[in-house]
């Protein structure tokens, strides 16, 4: 499979900076993530083809790393942080409160398609617990009314 | 203590008697640090360091038997069982297990876990492996050693923290080589394999160390048997020449053992009709009608066994040659060691000089290997090939027609077409330089690499036979050093079977059958005199007794039917087989053989190593096939001396070129190479008739079709 012109040429940056071919590996996945919006058999297929690393291999690594996905996510993927200084301060709710509001469990797509939820740890924004993250936009000092005006705003932002 | 600079201080200390725990730690794979087992007090460093990664240093001081060093163990052990079901008693490993023998030594007798255990499912990858993922203590031992030893990358790490397995490449199953190293490197008993798993506890097993029979590398497979049936092969010991290398024919194909076809009595044709019959009926219906053919004046054809022991190989031609009266006798060759040992002799060096072991593959600065695919049809010197590369730097070029596995460790890869490899060899060593089209730039390269290598191993397959191999040998002697080869030969007595004159040309040790001097110490052995002038080929043979000039063929362990046609009832067929092969179901008599793991004797692998094969089993109904031949011999009135297989081995040692081998090492059950002083008037007729069977992984010519093991993988 082909990726866009502009991710393909990122990818010959990659493979002509490491040493090692697969070193390449993460970040190839994250790009390719980003752009697909999930790391489909397909997807993994392509890299670990181009790579000369085995699928198993690839998996091994995606299984390690919770921000890599293998199932589809939705246009807004919303992190919420239940880790302890997050918890601390009410994270718990929090998370209860977007499961409702959402109307789906983590892991699941909203029937629209435009939102995902995902139970994260921490995020490294304990300072301002209760953290979430929605896709790579942080939202700090969270609380159920500012979630969910946020869900609102994103639904509304809709072409 | 001294050890040399580099050295891990965890080798440092089993050197010096030392025992240091460990679990991912293995010598030749690549460092882990994983299981924190090794941790060792060192002083002035501030916390106990892992003896598997740090190398050794002048003057350090180091201290491994401390309350401190033992705390650590206890509690990684504590930590390790946290999750272990602890199921020993019912567990394939125990009782060889290293987690049970450290828990043993180092662990304590309580746990401060209280949690409920994570349970996973065992799961079936392959006929040949399951998995177990509770026992797994995270080693990663089987993902290295599959990862770098195998050069397959079917495994590797699934999850991470408290949940991560161990998972195969193909969505639940193994797409691999099947070879079971990983099974057998496994600390625990996670790793089990198809054929063993729930059969046997390891200290019910009698242990009997022998050759693997499938193919021409000669790995030592230790058979473990209860009750007259063996239930694995291993080399867990690392005490042959194949350390802990085995491929799956080695740990896995010897089921043909107990395959229900297996002949268990002699069958006489009657009416038309194979019909069982008792070993004093047949011995006596071969000898009679061999005694009438003699008496007739008739001739004799023999064809012997790839597979069979020296001994028989030996015996066979001696009792074709003083018995029968003929040098109608031949196998199937499948590499053409006659013309390298002449081609060296004639270009005046001695050939034991040049002819190296397989364990030269480790330690060779530059092999080249000519055609052939190693990975399929010699697994254990392809595994020799790739440790070289990983290890010790070697360089690997590789000539083939065709893309092989081995090309992903080549310095260089030379692609040429099929059947060219003569033209080749004539460039190699410089006789065509003229007026080189561009095609030939590729063949320039190789040739300049070559040339600037020293001291080159050359291994190649049935490619180059006859004149070929005196090509080859004239183009190793341009290049630096000393140039030694390989030929690669089928299987486990190929290499035997032609030192031991299996040939119609030659005598044993590759004297031709006119040679006055050599005929004359046989001769005068044997007390007879020998026929004169070589006999049919094989092909010849069959074409002669479809037409009805020859009497008899007796074909010993092969099955020639499968590729030659043959007139029913032309002549009279005695065969010698483990089963109704093609070549048996046209017999007039077929005489059920032991296998060769079910017999004492001698091998000679590829490389030209002897070693010895012990009987694992013992049988019901088939006799060994060097008995038989005695046996027959006697019936018919003809005296082969003492047919003991010592005893012929004695006389091995004392009238074949090569084989008056030292007897230790043989004994101690090590690999002894033969080492053939000359050879340049050896017989080279029929080069034609040389031809691999080209086996792959998967299978091992007739023989492999009676292994469910080989069945069941080629299925899955
Ligand atoms: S059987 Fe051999 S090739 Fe297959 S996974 Fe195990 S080590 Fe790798
Ligand atoms: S399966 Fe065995 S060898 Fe592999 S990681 Fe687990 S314990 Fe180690
Ligand atoms: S490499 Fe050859 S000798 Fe060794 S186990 Fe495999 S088939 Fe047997
Ligand atoms: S605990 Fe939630 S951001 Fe650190
Ligand atoms: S042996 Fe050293 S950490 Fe495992």
């Amino acid at each position: 499979m082909r990726f866009s012109a502009q991710l393909e040429a990122r990818f010959e940056r990659f493979l002509a900076r490491y040493p090692q071919r697969r070193s390449a590996l993460i970040p190839m996945l994250l790009y390719a993530q980003d752009e697909v919006g999930w790391l489909s058999p397909e997807v993994i297929a392509e890299i670990a083809g181009r790579l000369d690393l085995s699928v198993v291999e690839v998996e091994s690594v995606i299984s390690y790393y919770s921000m890599l996905r293998r199932r589809p996510a939705g246009k807004y993927h919303i992190q919420v942080c239940t880790n302890i200084s997050c918890m601390l301060r009410e994270a718990e709710p929090l998370f209860e409160h977007a499961r409702e509001k959402l109307g789906i469990e983590p892991g699941e797509i909203t029937e629209d398609g435009l939102f995902s939820l995902e139970e994260v740890e921490c995020l490294g924004a304990c300072s301002w617990a209760p953290a979430v993250q929605v896709n790579y936009d942080f939202h700090h000092e969270m609380t159920p009314e500012k979630l969910g005006a946020l869900v609102d705003r994103l639904r509304e932002k809709r072409p | 203590m001294t050890a040399a600079p580099g050295t891990l201080l965890i080798e440092a200390a089993r050197r010096a008697g030392i025992e240091i725990p460990a679990f991912c730690y293995y010598p030749g794979l690549s460092l882990q640090a994983a299981c924190r087992m090794c941790l060792v007090e060192i002083e002035k460093a501030p916390k106990l360091q892992t003896a598997c990664t740090v190398p050794v240093s002048e003057g350090m001081v180091v201290r491994t038997n401390t309350p401190k060093v033992h705390d650590a163990r206890r509690s990684m052990l504590e930590f390790l069982l946290t999750n272990h079901p602890l199921d020993c008693p019912v567990c394939d490993k125990g009782g060889e297990c290293e987690l049970q023998d450290m828990v043993f030594r180092y662990g304590a007798s309580f746990s401060r876990f209280r949690e409920e255990k994570r349970h996973t499912d065992e799961e079936k990858w392959s006929p040949v492996v399951y998995y177990d993922g509770p026992r797994c203590i995270l080693c990663y031992r089987c993902v290295r050693v599959c990862n770098e030893g195998m050069d397959v990358s079917a495994l590797a790490i699934v999850n991470r923290g408290g949940r991560t397995l161990i998972g195969p490449n193909a969505g639940g199953h193994l797409d691999c080589e099947q070879c079971g190293m990983c099974i057998d490197i496994c600390p625990v008993g996670a790793l089990t394999s198809g054929s063993y798993r729930h059969q046997a506890r390891p200290w019910e097993l009698h242990y009997v160390p022998t050759i693997c029979t499938h193919c021409g590398d000669g790995c030592k497979t230790t058979l473990s048997v209860r009750n007259n049936r063996v239930l694995r092969g291993n080399n867990r010991d690392q005490s042959g020449i194949n350390g802990e290398f085995l491929c799956i024919k080695g740990r896995y194909a010897f089921d043909f053992l107990h395959h229900p076809e297996r002949l268990t009595q002699p069958l006489v044709r009657q009416e038309g009709k194979l019909v069982p019959a008792t070993w004093a009926q047949a011995l006596r219906a071969v000898a009679a009608r061999f005694r009438q053919l003699l008496e007739q004046g008739s001739a004799f054809g023999i064809i012997g066994s790839n597979h069979a022991g020296n001994e028989t190989a030996y015996l066979l031609q001696k009792f074709a040659r003083a018995g029968l009266r003929t040098n109608n006798i031949d196998h199937h060759r499948t590499a053409d060691y006659a013309a390298l040992i002449a081609a060296l002799a004639r270009s005046g060096v001695r050939p034991a000089d040049r002819l190296a072991g397989s364990r030269d593959l480790l330690t060779a600065r530059a092999v080249l290997l000519i055609g052939n695919n190693p990975t399929e049809q010699h697994p254990l010197l392809a595994w020799n090939m790739r440790t070289n590369v990983r290890l010790n730097k070697g360089r690997l070029y590789v000539v083939n027609h065709r893309a092989i596995k081995l090309e992903r460790q080549a310095t260089a890869t030379l692609r040429i077409e099929e059947g060219r490899a003569g033209a080749l060899l004539d460039f190699l060593a410089g006789q065509t330089t003229a007026g080189q089209p561009p095609a030939l730039q590729p063949w320039n390269e190789f040739r300049d690499r070559l040339r600037a290598e020293s001291d080159l191993l050359v291994v190649f397959g049935d490619e180059i036979k006859g004149d070929g191999i005196a090509r080859l040998v004239a183009f190793g002697n341009t290049l630096g050093g000393v140039t030694r080869y390989i030929a690669l030969g089928d299987y486990n007595n190929s290499r035997g079977a032609s030192d031991m004159g299996l040939l119609p040309g030659s005598l044993p040790g590759y004297a031709p059958v006119e040679d006055a001097v050599v005929r004359a110490r046989f001769e005068a052995e044997w007390n007879v005199t020998l026929p004169p002038g070589p006999g049919l080929a094989l092909d010849e043979m069959i074409a002669a007794a479809g037409d009805g000039r020859l009497g008899a063929l007796y074909v010993v362990g092969a099955n020639p039917l499968k590729r030659y046609n043959l007139n029913a009832g032309s002549s009279f067929l005695v065969v010698q087989d483990m089963f109704l092969t093609e070549t048996a179901r046209q017999a007039d008599v077929v005489l059920p053989a032991a296998a060769v793991y079910e017999v004492n004797g001698t091998v000679t692998n590829t490389c030209g190593e002897l070693q010895r094969i012990r009987q694992a089993l013992g049988t019901n109904g088939p006799r060994a096939d060097l008995e038989i031949i005695g046996l027959i011999a006697k019936e018919t009135g003809i005296s082969l001396g003492p047919v003991g297989s010592e005893e012929v081995f004695d006389e091995i040692r004392r009238l074949v070129n090569g084989y008056n081998v030292a007897m230790a090492g043989l004994a101690a059950g090590e690999a002894v190479p033969t080492a053939p002083a000359d050879g340049r008037d050896a017989s080279l007729g029929r080069p034609d008739l040389v031809h691999s069977s080209g086996d792959t992984l998967f299978t091992s010519g007739t023989l492999g079709q009676y292994s469910d093991m080989l069945e069941a993988v080629r299925r899955h």
